[in-house]
């Protein structure tokens, strides 16, 4: 009521306008200001992968991916390191999905309002800043001294899924806590149990944001380097782990699980503290083919994720 | 959902299951861990077993410091290591009964870098590069003038590889006469590559690390000639350190045998008797990963270790500085 009087008084109306003029030019300083700073981080991100690029982008063929390291640079490839970069984040993604998303679940639906809970949920955020090669000591200590496993592809799956289990955890508890109530209340009303409310309703509702949540583990867990190495990978593999299909029953075998292996940052590294330049190239390939399965990884995401997001309108 | 959960879960179990069933295999393997400037050479000749599907050999890098903890441990069959083995590790080879054959595979020299733009530095001599590098220098030889005094009162900037590595005990050993120990205030890197870019952008800059990685960059770095004992100052290359007169930053690059994997491996045999003692092969395969080659009598020498089962180390008494190699395996060894 008030401002149309005021809207009324010609000077009133000059200070209004000169108000919202100066208003409006705040914002475009602000805008000018986080526009300048995208431009920053992005050039940065763009200059990156531009040098890797043009350093690496003419020794990826298909021999690179199809060769083992070689001490001769022109026949040396990654064969070995994405084969084991690929089967530990399998056996982390095969670990880390349920595990994470059962804690979430029961975080969220099941776990009583109490201290021990909240002790839970503080820990689980902690655990998300601890740094990494804290996870490869644990590993070592634990996995390789205590329980006498060896240098396995299992192992790296172990220690990798405990590294990405808070940001699994964190992000079903998000998605399932975006879950309107009356979901909930609904199932309820027409005589769903607690866990058929869960299964039947609000995991498949949660399935895109669980998913972002693996896919944004999985590809930190890819660039890991430090609990691999505590844990023993190698730097030179010149074979690939026993092929998990056989030709005699049972057909399938989980011997590849126990092989030595090696992976994509680690092979990186070794080139890159060569004295050659012809293996500085290398690594740069190394970089841009973690970098391509990184975005495969994510592309990959987008993809189910959009495919399940039609699938409830379509029923 | 339901299924994919279930799917889950069953493919966990069997993940699980199939972690602890896992038959014995009948592929030998050969364990190598060490160094990492011996990396390349182990590298070179582990290709050999590439795509083999009874023999298969792996190799880490954790440091020749790392691999004896692996070795002595009994993890490994093969160490490669850019130091003689330290007493602490041979007691610990020992409490564990394991025995090694010690054998130098290669030679790596080190080399002396300055700035391209440094027109003063003709040579230093080994007394000069200890009055900049022994501890008392800290604070004190600050200034090129403070080095010899006709060269200018320009600061004095160094680099160095980081002291875990083998090329800085070395060095140490070499020019202050006493293992590990140098001035503090140097820029150290573990990365020779960025000790390269550090002393190609500073004219002021003194610095030391592996030939190979100075071969590489001719271009961009200068090499300083050294004179030891008062003799005529040498240039360090591949030739002047294999004919034995760029002293005293020439050394043994070696590899340690576990005693019982030679004798219960096939693979180790193999690798040892076709591969490692082949001074033909082996000396090409140095070559090409750019180290030092061993004279073809050192082979011969070495051979005639594994024959007596002439296990143990040569430095039972510490570090040798300027020992031929020849001499080296003739010596004494003791476990």
């Amino acid at each position: 009521m008030t401002h149309t009087t005021l809207a009324l008084n010609p000077t009133d109306d000059r200070h209004l306008s000169g108000l919202i003029q100066r208003s409006q030019r705040a914002d475009l300083i602000f805008m000018g200001i986080s526009v300048m700073v995208l431009t920053v981080a992005i050039l940065m991100l763009l200059s990156l992968i531009l040098a890797m690029a043009v350093q690496g982008a003419s020794v990826v063929d298909g021999q690179f991916l199809t060769s083992f390291p070689s001490r001769k640079p022109e026949e040396a490839g990654i064969l070995s390191a994405w084969v084991g970069s690929v089967a530990v984040m399998i056996v982390t993604a095969v670990l880390a999905l349920p595990l994470g998303v059962g804690a979430g679940i029961y975080l969220e639906e099941y776990a009583p309002q109490n201290r021990i809970t909240d002790l839970i949920e503080i820990n689980v955020t902690n655990l998300a800043g601890v740094p990494s090669i804290i996870y490869g000591l644990l590993a070592l200590g634990l996995f390789l001294f205590t329980f006498g496993m060896g240098q396995w592809i299992a192992v790296a799956g172990l220690v990798l899924a405990l590294l990405i289990l808070p940001v699994v955890i964190v992000s079903t508890r998000e998605a399932l806590r975006s879950i309107p109530g009356s979901v909930r209340e609904g199932a309820h009303a027409l005589g769903a149990d607690k866990w058929q409310t869960v299964s039947l309703y609000l995991l498949p509702a949660a399935r895109p944001g669980i998913l972002t949540g693996l896919i944004v583990g999985l590809s930190r867990a890819i660039g890991e380097t430090a609990p691999v190495i505590t844990i023993g990978a190698l730097t030179y593999i010149a074979f690939l782990p026993p092929s998990p299909v056989k030709t005699t029953p049972p057909f399938v075998s989980f011997e590849w699980l126990t092989s030595p292996f090696t992976v994509l940052p680690i092979q990186m590294f070794n080139w890159i503290s060569r004295p050659q330049s012809e293996f500085h190239e290398l690594a740069a390939g190394a970089g841009i083919v973690l970098l391509g399965l990184t975005l495969l990884m994510n592309s990959l995401a987008i993809y189910i994720r959009y495919r399940l997001r039609k699938k409830p309108t379509a029923k | 959902m339901g299924k994919i959960a279930l799917g889950v879960t069953a493919a966990s179990c069997a993940l699980a299951t199939g972690l602890f069933a896992t038959t014995a295999t009948a592929v030998e393997r050969l364990q190598a861990d060490g160094s990492s400037t011996v990396f390349p050479i182990t590298e070179a000749v582990a290709e050999a077993f590439q795509n083999r599907t009874d023999y298969q050999m792996t190799v880490g890098v954790s440091g020749t410091g790392g691999g004896f903890s692996k070795f002595c441990r009994g993890d490994t069959d093969l160490s490669g290591a850019s130091r003689p083995i330290r007493t602490g590790e041979r007691e610990k080879c020992k409490k564990n009964g394991i025995q090694y054959y010690e054998v130098p595979v290669a030679m790596d020299a080190m080399a002396v870098m300055v700035n391209p733009r440094n027109d003063f530095v003709d040579y230093l001599t080994v007394k000069e590069l200890k009055k900049i590098w022994e501890p008392e220098a800290e604070g004190k030889v600050t200034q090129w003038s403070d080095v010899r005094p006709e060269w200018p009162d320009r600061e004095l900037v160094l680099y160095g590889p980081g002291t875990d590595s083998g090329t800085y005990d070395y060095f140490t050993a070499a020019i202050v006469g006493e293992e590990h120990s140098s001035r503090g205030d140097f820029t150290p890197s573990e990365d020779d590559n960025v000790l390269v870019q550090g002393i190609a952008n500073n004219r002021n800059a003194l610095g030391f690390f592996g030939l190979a990685y100075y071969e590489e960059n001719k271009d961009i770095l200068k090499s300083v000639p050294i004179a030891y004992e008062g003799s005529e100052p040498v240039e360090p290359s591949v030739e002047t350190a294999e004919s034995g007169e760029y002293q005293p930053l020439t050394r043994p690059l070696f590899m340690y045998i576990k005693k019982s994997s030679y004798e219960n491996k096939e693979i180790v045999r193999k690798f040892v008797h076709d591969f490692m003692l082949n001074a033909d092969l082996m000396r090409e395969r140095v070559d090409e990963v750019g180290y030092v080659r061993l004279p073809e009598k050192a082979f011969e020498l070495s051979e005639e270790l594994f024959k007596n089962g002439n296990t143990g180390t040569a430095f039972a008494g510490g570090s040798k500085i300027g020992v031929s190699i020849e001499d080296l395996l003739k010596a004494k060894r003791a476990d």
